[in-house]
């Protein structure tokens, strides 16, 4: 067996496979369950009461979490209302949201970085406001946005606004979370450029717009990516927080609406969702920066 | 006038608790057209002293001059071959050449710069490999490539900074052969570092040991080689005016150091900068890091030697 095991390389399937179960087990007998009982009631008819038992009574099981769900999985782009919505059409929602914060994220960001790195008076200025804005949460972000964009409305042929200030207020604050991992490490990896390279760039009389992008930016690349990696994941962590304070359809809007509407196994759904973007965003950059680091 | 010029300059790194001279007194003039090496024991200021002439690196007193002017700042007449090639490793090599030619003849045609590029790569043997990047290639191809680099600028002196000491012998031999032959073609003045003294009497006019004097170097009397040209290395072995003049080089050097009897500080430059640690990437401590941190700067010995 563990002969066998070995030789299959089996154990990086079914270890994740084991704890997978496991947690489910534990789901299991956490979670509520639906006890029917008969009785007899006023007027003499037996009917059948349903009570929800358990730990945490209302937390569905494994199983019912699927049942419920099963539509939204099969038909994941099927559009039945606003609110109503196959997950992957939900997510895609979700997704490009994160793509216009994020990208106006790397936009501000990396030139931030770079004046970080290249510039002791500017770091010096400058570094202890971006230490206290940093840790800022979304959710603190988001009113502030409200406000600052208040007066934002683009309306389309027929009068219905397509980008208003809760949209602005939107990207204003996944822009806002994501840009930091992006700042520091630019930051970094211009510090780190070799002073090799940088006095190459002197005996050759490059000039500054020249150094910049065929010495320093190329050095710096594999930490920017770096940095790219880890403000998406934030971009995509801060997206729940900005839907559900906004309301916008997402996955995060349907996951707040869901628990409104008392669909706990929808929250369930969600949070699997969030989870695996997530993991196949990072893994997505991490392919991407690995291509820079050998470079 | 002679091309270039030191005259009486001296320079040292660090402030009050920690200054170390480095060079002083140094004087050095380089005629158009000459050949001059200067040797050196490793760590002895051979490269601060190259770059005083380079513009990387300022005198504290004293001054460097090119054709009478002042030296301030590094320039395309001053071509400097780096003592570790220092070729862009994202750019292949016609990239790399053409990254100093584009910028030195801008008045040129697009035509012009792609011809004179290609011109400088197959003066140094490399076509075959125009399109390699620099990760590709050998340590010879490597050091070839930066030589074409700093060629095609075509400077008014050519500094070369220990050019071949990464290299392993028998390499070395060919590119010494190779550059003698182009300088012999093209008639630039060279400047080259070593810490080779049969590389320093094969291939010079002049050598001038760079003395490890305590507490700071500086250049002892030239020996002039008048050895014909071309010099075969094999002959050399046993030509007897080569032997005396290299006897009489070793001891000049070994003396010195016997003289001086000097602290000699010797910076370990091993595979170089470390790896960032980012576990600390999203603190305050992190942002206030100064620059990259190399292996060298932690490994500083203080070696007493007695010879
Ligand atoms: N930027 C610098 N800051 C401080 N000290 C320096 C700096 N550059 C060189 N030094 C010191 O000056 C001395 C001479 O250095 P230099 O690089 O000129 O020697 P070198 O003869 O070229 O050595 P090598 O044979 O290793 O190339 C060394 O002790 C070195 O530690
Ligand atoms: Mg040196």
């Amino acid at each position: 067996m563990q002969h066998l095991l070995h030789k299959y390389k089996l154990d990086a399937l079914f270890l994740p496979l084991a704890a997978i179960l496991v947690t489910c087990l534990f789901w299991y007998l956490v979670a509520g369950k639906s006890v029917i009982t008969e009785k007899v009631d006023d007027f003499g008819d037996k009917i059948k009461v349903t009570k929800r038992e358990g730990l945490s009574a209302d937390l569905p099981t494994p199983v019912e979490t699927w049942t419920a769900s099963k539509l939204y999985i099969t038909e994941p782009f099927a559009k039945r209302g606003e609110l109503d919505q196959g997950i992957l059409r939900f997510t895609w929602e979700s997704l490009v949201l994160v793509a216009q914060g994020y990208a106006i994220a790397l936009i501000i960001g990396t030139p931030i970085g770079f004046f970080l790195g290249l510039s002791k008076k500017f770091t010096m200025a400058f570094d202890p406001l971006i230490q206290v804005l940093r840790p800022v949460s979304p959710l603190a972000w988001l009113p502030l946005g409200m406000i600052l964009f208040s007066g934002v409305k683009i309306v389309n042929g027929d009068g219905r606004t397509t980008f208003g200030a809760s949209d602005a207020a939107a990207l204003f604050t996944i822009a806002v979370c994501a840009m930091w991992p992006t700042v520091m490490n630019t930051a970094v990896g211009v510090r780190a450029v070799p002073v090799d390279y940088l006095n190459v760039a002197k005996v050759l009389k490059l000039s500054k717009w020249k150094t910049l992008w065929k010495v320093l930016v190329p050095a710096t690349l594999p930490y920017m990516f770096t940095g790219f990696r880890l403000s998406l994941g934030i971009a995509w962590l801060v997206i729940v927080a900005v839907e559900m304070l906004t309301g916008r359809p997402g996955v995060g809007g349907f996951l707040w609406q869901q628990y409104n509407a008392n669909s706990y196994a929808h929250i369930i759904l969600c949070i699997l969702t969030i989870g695996v973007i997530g993991y196949i965003l990072d893994r997505l950059m991490s392919v991407i920066e690995g291509r820079f680091k050998t470079a | 006038m002679p091309l270039i010029e030191i005259k009486n300059a001296s320079k040292g790194y660090g402030y009050n608790g920690n200054r170390s001279e480095v060079l002083k007194d140094i004087n050095l003039s380089l005629e158009e057209g000459e050949f001059v090496v200067i040797v050196g024991y490793s760590g002895s200021g051979k490269s601060t002293l190259i770059n005083l002439i380079s513009g990387l690196v300022k005198p504290d007193s004293g001054e460097a001059t090119i054709e009478g002017k002042k030296i301030t700042e590094p320039g395309p007449d001053r071509g400097l071959v780096f003592q570790n090639y220092s070729l862009l490793p994202w750019l292949n090599v016609t990239e790399n050449i053409a990254l100093a030619v584009d910028e030195v003849f801008k008045d040129w045609t697009k035509e012009q710069r792609k011809e004179h590029v290609k011109k400088y790569i197959d003066m140094v043997k490399l076509t075959p490999a125009a399109h390699k990047l620099p990760k590709e290639l050998s340590g010879g191809m490597r050091q070839r490539v930066s030589v074409a680099r700093t060629l095609a600028m075509m400077p008014k002196v050519l500094l070369l900074d220990e050019p071949l000491s990464a290299l392993d012998a028998l390499t070395r031999a060919t590119i010494q052969d190779e550059i003698s032959e182009i300088w012999r073609e093209n008639l630039t003045t060279v400047l080259w570092i070593t810490n080779d003294p049969d590389e320093a009497l094969l291939l010079a006019d002049r050598v001038i040991p760079l003395l490890p004097t305590s507490p700071a170097a500086t250049l002892g009397e030239p020996i002039l080689v008048d050895l014909e040209r071309p010099r075969d290395r094999k002959t050399l072995n046993h030509d007897p005016k080569f032997k005396k003049l290299r006897a009489q080089l070793i001891n000049t050097l070994l003396d010195a150091k016997g003289k001086s009897k000097s602290k000699t500080s010797v910076k370990l430059s091993l595979p170089d900068i470390l790896p960032e640690d980012l576990t600390t990437v999203n603190s305050l401590e992190f942002l206030n890091r100064r620059g990259p941190k190399r292996r060298s700067d932690n490994k500083r010995e203080e070696v007493e030697v007695a010879v």
